[in-house]
């Protein structure tokens, strides 16, 4: 990011951010997360959470994250989804959308569920009045946002992960173990998904 | 419109994450269970994101990208598991997975 646009944002002059933008994108998200869990139809779900991944993506490009944006639209729209969608195709759908959608327990499910949704709704409540900071006695939360980095995203992500000047950055360690579990991964799916091996 | 804050994402990520909930607790197509989870991590993800964000800091995003990387295997390896359940039984349904309950 050019330092003109950082400090034109922390100025409060967000140029990008307008809340309009907002409201759409969240309220695309939820909304085709409730079609995710409620389609007949596995297909449609599928689809309907692809717009919900994009959407997410477009939360995060409001939050100055353009790394993160990316690797949600190709990692997780590009990648992971067409593997579900294969195996959407490999299982018999025809025979799934015409069974019944939930549980025989299901009313249980969503009273668990609704507990859930008002734990988070007092949590943010109470986080938003009551929790200071026991040093300098300032609300911990959540306003006002934060600074930016100075310089390019991907960049600074680059040097955290890969480290810099011959040096190991922070999380050098973490990547390598990262790709250790990735490695896992496609050894089970390999071995799990074989007839005979 | 008023300016949008860390809370305001915070709501949307609560919302995602309860729908996810949902879908885990009452669906019985595994697929959907497993988009349900997804829908979960991506709660995750957008409050990590939304951190960083108040804060002015990467870590937040790190974390994110390492949460992808965890989704990704949790996918290869739970569909996998999945192909292996339907040859052997022919459904996909969460509760006629019961190998193990007698």
């Amino acid at each position: 990011m050019n330092p003109a646009l950082n400090t034109a944002v922390n100025a409060g002059m967000a140029p990008v951010a307008t809340p309009w933008f907002f409201y759409v994108l969240a309220g695309l998200a939820v909304a085709s997360g409730v079609a995710v869990i409620t389609r007949r139809n596995a297909v449609h779900s599928a689809l309907a959470l692809i717009v919900t991944l994009l959407s997410v993506a477009g939360l995060y490009l409001m939050l100055y994250a353009p790394f993160v944006a990316g690797v949600q639209i190709i990692v997780y729209a590009g990648g992971i989804m067409v593997l579900f969608l294969f195996v959407i195709m490999l299982v018999n759908v025809e025979r799934a959308s015409k069974d019944r959608r939930f549980n025989r327990i299901w009313p249980v499910g969503l009273a668990a569920a609704c507990a859930l949704l008002a734990l988070f709704g007092s949590a943010l409540v109470k986080g938003k009045t009551v929790l200071t900071d026991p040093v300098t006695g300032k609300a911990l939360w959540p306003d006002p946002i934060g600074k930016l980095a100075e310089g390019s995203n991907t960049q600074q992500i680059a040097a955290m992960l890969y480290g810099e000047a011959g040096k190991m950055g922070q999380y050098t360690f973490a990547f390598e173990i990262a790709s250790l579990l990735l490695l896992v991964a496609i050894l089970g799916a390999v071995i799990m998904t074989k007839k005979k091996i | 419109m008023a300016e949008i804050t860390t809370l305001h994402y915070l709501v949307v990520a609560a919302a995602l994450f309860v729908l996810g909930v949902i879908g885990v607790l009452t669906r019985r197509n595994v697929v959907i269970v497993l988009m349900s989870i997804e829908l979960i991590l991506n709660a995750v993800n957008l409050n990590l994101v939304a951190f960083s964000r108040m804060w002015g800091n990467l870590h937040g995003q790190l974390f994110a990208v390492f949460i992808v990387v965890d989704a990704a295997a949790e996918a290869a390896a739970g569909l996998g598991i999945l192909i292996a359940f339907f040859r052997n039984k022919e459904t996909i349904n969460v509760d006629e997975i019961d190998l193990l309950k007698w």
